[in-house]
């Protein structure tokens, strides 16, 4: 009987099986990847162009009315033009950008490697969550092409708008079941990419790769995954319950006695409020698996670039843990207006605020990890610093909000269009760019030039505290959100200044990331070849090739003896000792 | 292979094991079984979030009215336990019995398995076609709505059962069911007996708040 250990792993041939329909979770890693790039552009145009309406609401411009002749007549955008660019910007980037690129861009891509696995659990259910998500996307793109247009509820759909069909409004009618069906599909392949992370976390480490000495990144990963798992079924039955009142006329979330445009519908007394705690049950967990992989990350990129180990790994694996946990009771904080009990809301408030304490866990423990290092810059490190200020900033803003009595005042108000995009638009997006830096060349085999990241990363963080940080001060004021435009409002007219300043800054960073996307293009042909291990990291990604070879380890046994951040070690040679070295 | 040559002359040798995981075939396998747990926890989370809609919808007014549950329910109640026993039964023999006779006591047990999970889809199909020709349809009132949702959610995770042990089915008569495909038949099992258990949770929620 031919030895196991000897097995040949053959790789696949022909360019479909290699790159279109690969079950290869590098490529699946990288295709992901190139998904969440181009949905951040279509979600950072749609963007730009709400900053201009914000601030220049009359302004005649004539590829408006050539793209959407209703929703732009002579040019001018409607009101219910801008509200359904809002509702695409905000899907499109929680959806197609946050949810995919950390976890099934980096983490598909990294996670087997970084278990000293040949490749995740189920690769052919890998392959399909991927294409799963590819079509969600072009089906939520279609809707920009339909009658009607877009949906124009935000990306929180809240019933009975999103419920009511036609009548509610433009977009509404197919626009809204596109996007449903979308969100369906991807709730889907969410599930599909957790049972697959979480199975093969589980099970497919080598030996000598204990739980405890995995790298912050895997568990960020598994406690993403299983935050997926539990919150998108959540999702998926909201949304099967919104399509059903929409297409067969059932009442799970629409009154009775409602009237729209004069008519009286016929629906039987469901309840509105009931979408938003099914809602925001999944929707609080999704932030979390936004910021997650973030979190492990910046932990990674910290300990390396200042040759320290992580200060407190268990109490960041801890903190992971109870984040994750802490995140499926908060959901409330979002409701905290909708006409709930006082003492339910004191509920959610407490727990909201507990969820800080691990939070603050995990920032003391990078500064512990940056304490007296030897800091080495490069634009990794520079985003994962970033990543550590903008995560402070966006989540303080989070413990206002998580007050009931201030919250009754700031919810609707700009002051969470700063907390969240600070947050999530900030700081999750520049753990996604310190991945990038930090892995482009060991997933292409070259280095990203280190000059236009450097340029990218000051101009870019410059540019980001310049246009969310007046936010929480307009929302202060009482600027609502979701509005259109103030011309109706005196006490607007102070604050038109401040916008004219945050659409600029929009603008202007809007524009450097022209210069990321220029240095990861050009990089991918013409960067400088890389070495296997660049930044003389530890962990097993480091000791393959780079790129790494069609079944990651080239069919090596391997057996783990160290842990994951073990720089400076005393009485070694190295300032780095790698997990797989040997004892 | 046709069936004929194999009645003839035996079935084929078993399969050189590929797919295995840095040569230790095991964990494939571990990591198959743990998947399928994975996928209870969320149709659990699924049916949990319906359940809870039920609960607010049916505290929300006094415009609850419930329907009574078609008589077939039960039948196909017995159906799907059947089946569920019988496919334990089949693992067994495959496992405790000795090969041959163990194969053969399996074919039996996994095909009268098979069958009976049919008739619980074919007992559901009837239950909805009583109701329709009573005039209940799935926005008739709220009753009927979590009905219908209940029913043919847990139905359309059913056909995906049901492929799984039609395609174990096809494998064992064919006598290709050798060491690889033991994993498929756990997983398969275990994926018959939570719905089966979903099923006797949905029913008992239907007859006493719906």
């Amino acid at each position: 009987m031919a030895s196991h250990a000897m097995h040949v792993h053959t790789p696949p041939s022909g360019f479909i099986r290699k790159y279109i329909f690969s079950m290869d979770h590098k490529v699946i890693g990288i295709q992901y990847y190139f998904l969440a790039l181009f949905s951040v552009f279509v979600g950072l145009l749609l963007s730009v162009l709400m900053r201009y309406h914000m601030v220049y609401p009359d302004a005649k411009v004539g590829f408006f009315e050539t793209l959407w002749p209703t929703g732009a007549p002579g040019g001018v955008m409607t009101p219910e033009l801008y509200l359904s660019l809002m509702t695409m910007h905000g899907t499109i980037m929680v959806f197609f950008v946050l949810t995919t690129a950390p976890q099934g861009g980096f983490g598909n891509y990294f996670l087997p490697i970084q278990i000293g696995a040949e490749d995740m659990a189920f690769p052919f259910l890998n392959m399909l969550s991927f294409w799963t998500t590819f079509v969600a996307l072009v089906v939520m793109m279609a809707a920009f092409f339909v009658q009607g247009g877009a949906p124009l509820g935000g990306w929180t759909a809240y019933a009975p708008l999103s419920a009511l069909g036609e009548i509610a409004g433009p977009g509404q009618g197919t626009g809204m079941n596109l996007w449903i069906i979308s969100i369906a599909l991807f709730c889907g392949a969410s599930l599909m990419g957790a049972i697959n992370f979480i199975s093969t976390l589980i099970d497919l480490r080598v030996p000598g790769m204990t739980l405890m000495r995995m790298p912050l990144t895997c568990w960020a990963w598994f406690v993403t995954a299983i935050l997926s798992l539990l919150g998108f079924a959540v999702l998926l039955s909201a949304g099967i319950l919104l399509l059903m009142d929409r297409v067969v006329g059932t009442s799970f979330f629409l009154p009775a006695g409602l009237v729209v445009n004069d008519q009286i519908l016929n629906h039987k007394g469901g309840s509105p409020l009931l979408w938003q705690h099914l809602f925001w049950f999944f929707g609080h967990p999704e932030v979390y698996i936004a910021i997650l992989p973030g979190m492990g990350l910046a932990s990674n990129i910290l300990s390396v670039f200042s040759r320290k180990t992580i200060f407190g790994y268990r109490a960041m694996v801890y903190a992971m843990l109870s984040i994750g946990f802490l995140g499926f009771v908060v959901w409330g904080h979002h409701m905290f207006i909708s006409g709930m009990s006082p003492y339910t809301a004191i509920a959610f408030s407490i727990m909201t605020m507990a969820i800080g304490v691990p939070s603050a866990i995990k920032t003391f423990n990078w500064i512990g990890t940056l304490w007296g290092s030897q800091i080495r810059i490069t634009t990794a490190m520079l985003f994962a610093l970033g990543f550590v200020s903008l995560f402070v900033s966006g989540g303080i803003s989070g413990i206002f909000l998580g007050q009931p009595g201030l919250d009754l005042y700031l919810h609707d108000t700009y002051f969470v269009v700063g907390h969240f995009h600070m947050i999530m638009g900030v700081a999750a997006i520049f753990g996604m760019f310190a991945g990038t830096f930090f892995w482009f060349p060991k997933m292409f085999g070259r280095m990203m030039n280190e000059t236009l990241g450097q340029i990218h990363f000051y101009a870019t963080f410059l540019g980001v505290y310049a246009i969310f940080t007046p936010m929480h001060v307009l929302g202060i004021i009482g600027n609502p959100r979701r509005y259109a435009d103030f011309k109706e409002f005196e006490f607007m007219g102070q604050a038109m200044s401040v916008h004219t300043f945050m659409t600029h800054s929009a603008l202007f960073t809007a524009a450097v990331q022209i210069i990321f996307v220029i240095n990861l293009f050009w990089s991918l042909k013409k960067g400088a070849k890389a070495p296997d291990n660049p930044w003389e990291a530890t962990s097993l990604e480091w000791s393959i090739p780079s790129p790494p070879p069609f079944d990651n380890f080239g069919g090596k046994h391997l057996t783990v003896h160290h842990g994951p951040y073990e720089f400076s070690v005393p009485g070694k040679a190295k300032d780095y000792v790698m997990q797989v070295d040997p004892e | 292979m046709a069936l004929s040559e194999t009645l003839k002359s035996g079935p084929p040798p078993p399969p050189v094991e590929t797919g295995d995981w840095s040569g230790e075939p095991g964990k494939k396998r571990r990591a198959t079984i743990t998947g399928v747990y994975v996928l209870f926890a969320a149709i659990t989370m699924l049916f949990a979030a319906f359940t809870s809609a039920l609960v607010v919808r049916r505290g929300l007014g006094d415009d609850w009215t419930g329907i009574p549950l078609p008589g077939i329910v039960w039948a196909s109640t017995a159906f799907i336990l059947l089946s569920s026993v019988a496919l334990e039964l089949a693992q067994r023999a495959l496992v405790h019995s000795g090969r041959q006779g163990g194969r053969q006591q399996f074919t039996r047990l996994w095909t009268l398995g098979t069958l009976l999970g049919l008739l619980f889809l074919g007992g559901q199909y009837m239950a909805w076609r009583e109701l329709q020709s009573a005039g209940v349809y799935v926005a008739s009132n709220p009753g009927s709505s979590f009905f219908y949702l209940f029913t043919v959610a847990h139905a359309v995770h059913v056909v995906g059962g049901v492929a799984a042990l039609l395609y174990i089915e096809v494998q064992a008569v064919r006598l290709q069911l050798g060491p690889s495909k033991r994993t498929a038949v756990e997983v398969s099992r275990l994926y018959w007996h939570f719905l089966a258990g979903l099923w006797v949770y949905l029913i008992l929620v239907l007859k006493i708040w719906g």
